[in-house]
């Protein structure tokens, strides 16, 4: 306890006046003890009490993805962008779905991509049969896993480009 | 008329046919409980005519001796582990296995129609003695149940001819990516609900498509993430006269076709009043439902991790008729503005966090809730998660709502203070309590001391269920509630400075109640086993941490976990090695 000489017994059952400096300390330290001993275990270095906050078991597993650093597998893919210089690359793993995907690459590139009727790009991607698809059409979860490469394509190219074309056809009007 | 005599002005001169006539107008568990007490012939024809039973505690009877006090039992429902279980705090293999139940119901040939099951183990084996031992079985609701495959769920979907409902929420499924819903033969034509959505493998769309193409009286229908966007178009165009939707993938190329036809058929559905799901979404693709946003009055975006605030208000001005919403906090104070100012029929918001472990990010304060406090005077039912609350909000709150039955309230930060004033929220949960005469049920949080208590002691006479955490000073916190609250009848507390004196205090009250849950706080092992053995009608249990194997003999050792419930039957049979019944 931090706060001493203040006339009071230190005992586990404290009595203080109500909103007192003491009450705070005491069921802070019981609470911080909780969460340091969790942070130890993990080492996220977020406090976390088993069973706090009370979100059941079910949402926490389906909604926020498991923070427990269960996730180790890396999903980095090139990202390419018509007009930009540089291609970068992207965890897919990272990210919850096709709209946190589209915020991510919105940072990476500065383009609006989410706004569907203003928007002038298409986002296309490889997958492992070598053809290039839509990115959208299937669960999130199949699509990290067949996902090769993404290419941020210009919307004004997409009607002489056929994204289902033979590789070959695709090969020669990709811009490596 | 005879008035001189009393068995002339008995109503035992009605034929029991027309008694049970009478007592076929009283659906209220309650009042059919009462009706057995008048006198031994009521008894004995409500007995045999009560179809519906509920019990609140598995535990609390045995399969045997309600099948023997009930024998016309129709439809049961179940519920099993406390509710503390939902987060984690109950080990696995704790308990609640509906397999007995199944096994007596179906040796005693109990017409059974209708199951509903909250948090009990249920295993596939249990699900393939139903599907064979009940012809006539209806219903099957699942909430929060765990223990079955995709096998289990085959055997229901091949087996109940005349199945109406499988309803599945929120459970923990193995996936044996099998053909389940294959499993439907084409003579099933009587599906009214079908709930899937917490399935996670993949599912057999053409088998889906012809299933609800072949049944007429589909009024619910909530799809799980591998249902993709196509498939749901198609779904809708078999299935306009559905009153309820939970969408799978909502993700597409606005600009596509499959987009336009989807959009085309939403709007032939305007029968819907419920939708939910969004598992997956694009918020490109949220325009589609605005037709049929007018109707709503149930909508759960609170799975929908992709949207974010404007596109939530966008799509809430379209919702005027809203009664029900639940929603992520991504919406922000002044999402829920707009939800105040376009919802004025909202009678239940459940706001959620969409990063519970990052409490410095909450979306939502105590601005949000006074706005809609403000807004919506029906509310009657509250869950909200929240970065931070204050004295004077829950004031007003209190002053603008006065309906409410269920109010929980969590702050993430569980011993939070009013960050104006740096006092405990004992002020605001007071005044809450004061003006909601009819609160039924309170989940506290933040900063609270044994004044919050004194307040619900003196003023939640109604108050039927409470969940404290990280709250009070001493054990007068604890005795304030259990001498004040006539009506308790579930109290859960976790991480409280209350003991062994509160406990034993009043030891008859628990017979009041179904079940008491305790854990890190101040009782001793000596404590619960004077309780146990003063209380033969309760089962006390102490639930080890998985590191004991050994339990500590000394009396004077706190317990980790402690779960008591009163009960017909004794100590329970099939408790594992770390429950302890003492």
């Amino acid at each position: 306890m931090e706060k001493e000489g203040l006339g009071f017994e230190i005992t586990e059952l404290r009595l203080g006046l109500p909103g007192g400096g003491e009450i705070k300390n005491e069921k802070k330290r019981v609470f911080s003890e909780i969460s340091e001993e969790e942070e130890n275990g993990k080492g996220n270095g977020k406090s976390q009490v088993v069973g706090w906050p009370p979100v059941c078991s079910y949402r926490r597993k389906n909604s926020f993805g498991d923070k427990d650093g269960s996730k180790t597998s890396k999903f980095y893919v090139k990202v390419s962008m018509d007009g930009a210089p540089f291609l970068r690359k992207i965890d897919l793993a990272l990210h919850k779905g096709y709209s946190d995907l589209a915020t991510a690459l919105e940072k990476l590139f500065g383009e609006v991509l989410k706004d569907a009727d203003s928007c002038e790009f298409v986002p296309i991607y490889e997958d492992k049969d070598g053809d290039w698809m839509l990115a959208g059409d299937v669960p999130w979860e199949m699509f990290i896993e067949s996902c090769k490469r993404l290419r941020i394509m210009k919307r004004s190219d997409v009607k002489g480009f056929g994204v289902l074309q033979p590789r070959e056809a695709v090969k020669g009007t990709l811009k490596e | 008329m005879f008035w001189g005599s009393r068995k002339t002005i008995d109503m035992n001169y009605f034929p029991d046919e027309v008694l049970e006539h009478v007592f076929d107008f009283i659906t209220s568990h309650k009042d059919r409980n009462s009706v057995s007490l008048v006198c031994k012939s009521w008894y004995k024809i409500e007995k045999y005519s009560r179809q519906r039973v509920f019990l609140g505690n598995c535990y609390s009877i045995s399969p045997e001796r309600l099948i023997a006090r009930f024998p016309g039992l129709k439809s049961l429902t179940l519920k099993g582990k406390p509710h503390f279980a939902d987060f984690n705090l109950v080990p696995d293999d704790w308990g609640g296995f509906l397999y007995p139940w199944i096994k007596a119901m179906a040796k005693s040939r109990i017409g059974l129609e209708e199951l509903r099951l909250k948090r009990m183990v249920v295993s596939d084996e249990s699900l393939e003695l139903l599907s064979e031992s009940f012809p006539n079985f209806k219903s099957l609701v699942l909430v929060s149940c765990e223990g079955f495959t995709t096998d289990g769920l085959a055997a229901i979907a091949a087996n109940c001819r005349f199945l109406r409902e499988l309803d599945l929420q929120e459970n923990e499924v193995e996936d044996h990516r099998g053909h389940w819903l294959s499993c439907f033969p084409e003579s099933c034509t009587s599906l009214v609900s079908l709930n899937f959505a917490c399935l996670k493998g993949e599912i057999n769309l053409a088998s889906l498509e012809r299933l609800v193409a072949r049944s007429p009286n589909l009024k619910s229908l909530r799809l799980n993430r591998a249902v993709p966007f196509d498939t749901l178009q198609r779904l809708l165009i078999r299935a306009p006269q559905l009153v309820d939707l939970g969408t799978g993938s909502y993700v597409h190329d606005p600009s596509s076709e499959a987009y336009n036809k989807l959009k085309a058929a939403i709007q032939n559905c305007n029968s819907i009043r419920s939708l939910s799901g969004f598992l997956e979404v694009a918020p490109c693709c949220m325009s589609a439902i605005y037709p049929i946003c007018e109707n709503l009055t149930f909508l759960n975006l609170s799975y929908a991790a992709g949207l974010q605030s404007n596109e939530l208000t966008k799509l809430i001005h379209h919702c005027r008729k809203l009664q029900r919403l639940w929603i992520l906090d991504c919406i922000g104070d002044k999402g829920l503005g707009v939800v105040a100012s376009t919802c004025k029929e909202l009678q239940e918001l459940r706001v959620f966090p969409s990063d519970p472990f990052d409490a410095g990010n909450a979306a939502v304060t105590e601005e949000g809730l006074v706005l809609i406090s403000a807004g919506c005077p029906k509310l009657n039912s509250l869950l909200y998660f929240c970065q931070q609350m204050t004295n004077a909000a829950l004031i007003t709150v209190a002053k603008n709502c006065t309906n409410f039955i269920r109010f929980r309230l969590c702050i993430l930060d569980p011993i939070k203070p009013d960050p104006v004033t740096n006092q405990p929220l004992d002020e605001g949960f007071g005044a809450i309590v004061r003006s909601c005469k009819g609160l039924k049920r309170l989940s506290l949080s933040g900063l609270l001391t044994d004044q919050v208590f004194y307040y619900i002691g003196m003023y939640a006479k109604k108050l039927e269920m409470l969940s404290i955490a990280f709250a009070g000073n001493s054990d007068k916190g604890m005795l304030y509630v259990l001498n004040g609250c006539k009506k308790l009848r579930k109290l859960e507390i976790r991480d409280c400075p209350f003991g062994d004196t509160a406990l034993l205090e009043d030891m008859g009250k628990y017979e009041t109640m179904r079940s008491l849950w305790m854990s890190t706080c101040e009782v001793t092992l000596g404590a619960c086993k004077v309780l146990a053995k003063k209380m033969p009608s309760l089962n006390v249990e102490i639930i080890n941490g998985s590191e004991q194997t050994e339990f500590n003999l000394d009396d004077r050792q706190k317990v980790d976990k402690m779960y008591l419930y009163r009960t017909l039957v004794g100590h329970r049979k099939d408790a594992p090695e770390f429950v302890w019944l003492l």
